[in-house]
């Protein structure tokens, strides 16, 4: 069984995010990029069912600028077998719907039995590409996964998600879209050996623009500022106070 | 007075006059009612480790350089002693009263004068976190050039009078390289200003230089101007097994040679280490235990140029079989978990230990440096737990011990066991810790007579009632 995972190259989770002076975007320039945490949880529940020996070969796949190719030997390090790179320019913006397009390529050349990806992406929060992509193929598709279990003739999979009310499971047929979600897995370290070995291992580079796939913007940014500072609160001396406070400044009676 | 290992000075109590209601006053005219505290002090009374408790009965919190000057002034001509406390995160004993000597702190002199983005030169009032300061310097793209497991607490000023040292001494050098100028007070109430923000300033005795280590018994640091190193854009944290000390040593001339000037942080930590972290909470990035860990960091201008050095260096301790498993953090996220395993251990032995732990801060050369923990193991039993870890690019050693509950007798088995055993191998029995009460009769053992004379000449010179920080460093 051929699982697709794919990663996303990202600020790193940890940095402080900056806005730029002219409010057109954050502040990208010697910034430390890392792969997208969640696209680590998917990876690392790809590399745990070929461990389990439900699946056979992990292919990881990123779109992105040259530089992505460091995110594809973190996860050739950290347990896939290949790693695709579909490359474009730098500054490019590529949006979830093209990049729904693109994995459905891939797809259609891998066939694989399930596609895992992260629930969303930290820069954009988006939460639509496995969405979508499960629409273009017409397979089912289970979200926010914190729980994957594959059957044994590998047809469906049971995977328990996380809602609002609390937790749903779904049984699914195969091939699907699985995204994953915070508490499906703590991803692993990569071992030395690994990360020696996976300079090794076979990473193909696509160039974007050949792969006939429609990836025009369709949304424009007009202007990213910081959310509004949390004002301090304060104290009220008694009820009479409060009362007023609530009718005349919070207008809420 | 205080705690049961604690090592009582010989001379008596120095402070000639009790501290009168008049004092407490004039204290309070100098930095107003909430600067003077005379309850619910008993944080300021007592160390970080829980082993040194004074009794003072006053605590001042100054604003500024001209009250601290004020207050100098008046316990000089009153003969009144004063113990400077800053974070009070030292492990000597050098922070807290012995006595009731007045508690004065900086916590409240944590104001950034200025920060110049084109030079990295920051001017800053002594109290200031470590951390915060790198916070602040990190938002214009630089980093302090000192980074240690306290750095929460401490501030810069008790860094500069206990001249820390730190996981990045190996690559940003001593505080002494990084000093600019500095601002301090004197005992008698006199405010010396270099505070300079120019590089090169040959003109006289370099007096912020004697100021740093000085551990607050020649004056009181108020501010100071320092250069800062640019922020690395390049950083990799390195978690090596390794199952013995010989192979560590042939890990560290490789990194020296295949990593060279990226080279930042080069720490080490045995197995108890390991076990203790893991049992407080740690997770192990290994899924296995070994002897021996490094954890090695690189700070480079350009990602993959460091890569290529870290292969290169991989390829060498793997194909040699110097390290037997090890990882690489590959986010900022695990840079923070695998510095976890390492910065961890003090904090964990303290809560392990308590007033049964007695920590050890040595340095002598790498060959023979491990052998004081076998020797010291030996020495004492399998009931004593022995730990060993520290700075080992830098030679130094921290050595640790938790003695089994009422066997205080077995210090009598360690000291002056540790010390003459450095002292023959010709290291310092204080890297970097600095004096405070615990090491200073045990001075002896790592300079000379002629040296601690001019110590005194200095202080006698600067510090004629011998009010700043008594009983501490040196007898006078």
């Amino acid at each position: 069984m051929r699982i697709l995972v794919g990663v996303k190259r990202v600020i790193d989770y940890a940095v402080s995010i900056r806005v730029k002076p002219d409010f057109s975007g954050v502040v990208k320039d010697n910034v430390k990029m890392s792969m997208n945490p969640f696209d680590e949880i998917a990876l690392e529940a790809g590399v745990k069912l070929k461990e389990a020996g439900v699946a056979t070969e992990i292919v990881s796949v990123s779109i992105g600028p040259e530089k992505s190719v460091d995110i594809l030997r973190t996860a050739l390090a950290k347990g896939s077998d290949r790693a695709i790179h579909i490359q474009h320019d730098e500054n490019v913006e590529v949006e979830p719907l093209a990049v729904a397009k693109l994995l459905k390529k891939v797809v259609e050349k891998e066939q694989p039995q399930m596609v895992l990806l992260g629930k969303q992406a930290i820069d954009d929060d988006a939460c639509q590409t496995p969405q979508i992509l499960s629409s273009l193929l017409k397979w089912q598709q289970a979200t926010f996964a914190s729980k994957i279990d594959v059957s044994e003739d590998k047809s469906t999979a049971e995977v328990t998600r996380e809602v609002d009310g609390g937790l749903e499971t779904l049984k699914i047929k195969l091939p699907a879209v699985v995204s994953c979600d915070l508490r499906l897995n703590e991803p692993r370290f990569a071992n030395l050996k690994a990360i020696m070995a996976a300079k090794k291992k076979p990473l193909e580079v696509l160039k974007m623009g050949e792969m006939g796939v429609d990836t025009e913007n369709r949304i424009k940014v007009l202007k990213v500022t910081e959310p509004q500072k949390r004002q301090g609160g304060g104290k009220v001396a008694d009820v009479n106070e409060l009362y007023d406070k609530l009718k005349n400044e919070a207008k809420l009676l | 007075m205080s705690q049961v290992d604690y090592i009582a000075p010989k001379e008596d109590h120095l402070m000639p006059r009790q501290l009168e209601e008049e004092d407490v006053n004039h204290f309070k005219s100098i930095v107003g009612e909430s600067g003077v505290l005379t309850t619910d002090i008993e944080g300021y009374n007592t160390d970080w480790l829980g082993k040194y408790k004074g009794q003072s009965q006053l605590v001042l919190r100054p604003k500024n350089t001209q009250q601290i000057s004020d207050i100098l002034k008046h316990c000089n001509q009153r003969k009144l002693a004063v113990v400077p406390q800053a974070g009070n995160t030292g492990l000597v004993g050098g922070s807290v009263p012995v006595f009731d000597e007045i508690v004065l702190s900086t916590n409240l002199m944590n104001q950034i004068k200025s920060f110049d983005d084109v030079s990295g030169t920051l001017v800053c009032q002594s109290g200031c976190i470590l951390e915060q300061l790198n916070e602040k310097v990190m938002e214009h793209g630089y980093i302090m050039p000192l980074d240690l497991a306290a750095k929460g607490s401490c501030q810069i000023g008790g860094n500069l009078a206990t001249s820390a040292g730190g996981i990045r001494y190996l690559r940003y050098k001593s505080l002494h390289a990084n000093v600019l100028g500095m601002e301090f007070v004197l005992p008698d109430g006199t405010i010396v200003d270099t505070l300079k923000s120019i590089r090169k300033d040959n003109t006289g005795y370099h007096l912020p230089h004697l100021m740093i280590g000085s551990e607050g018994t020649l004056g009181i640091i108020t501010a100071v101007s320092m250069s800062v190193p640019s922020k690395p854009k390049s950083v990799n944290v390195v978690y090596l097994a390794v199952d013995s000390f010989e192979k560590i040593q042939l890990i560290y001339r490789a990194a020296k040679l295949h990593l060279g000037e990226i080279l930042s942080a080069f720490e080490f930590f045995d197995a108890k280490c390991r076990d203790l972290v893991v049992k407080h909470g740690a997770n192990d990035p290994l899924d296995q235990p070994y002897s021996f860990y490094l954890v090695i960091e690189t700070h480079g201008s350009e990602g993959s140029h460091d890569q290529d050095k870290l292969s290169k260096f991989f390829e060498h301790v793997l194909e040699e079989q110097h390290a037997t498993d090890g990882t690489m953090s590959t986010d900022e996220t695990q840079a923070k978990a695998l510095w976890r395993m390492r910065e961890s251990i003090s904090e964990c032995l303290r809560r392990e230990g308590g007033t049964r732990l007695y920590k050890y801060d040595v340095s002598m050369p790498l060959p023979i440096m491990y052998k004081l923990v076998s020797d010291t193991k030996e020495r004492l039993g399998s009931e004593a737990q022995v730990f060993g870890f520290g700075h080992l690019g830098d030679d130094n050693l921290h050595l640790n011990i938790i003695i089994p509950e009422n066997q205080l007798e077995m210090v009598d088995l360690i000291e002056p066991f540790v010390y003459e055993w450095t002292q023959q191998h010709n290291g310092s029995i204080s890297a970097e810790h600095g004096v405070g009460m615990m090491k200073r009769d045990y001075l002896k053992f790592s300079q000379t007579e002629q040296s601690i004379q001019m110590m005194r000449l200095i202080k006698k010179a600067i510090d004629p009632n011998n009010i700043m920080n008594p009983y501490k460093m040196f007898t006078v």
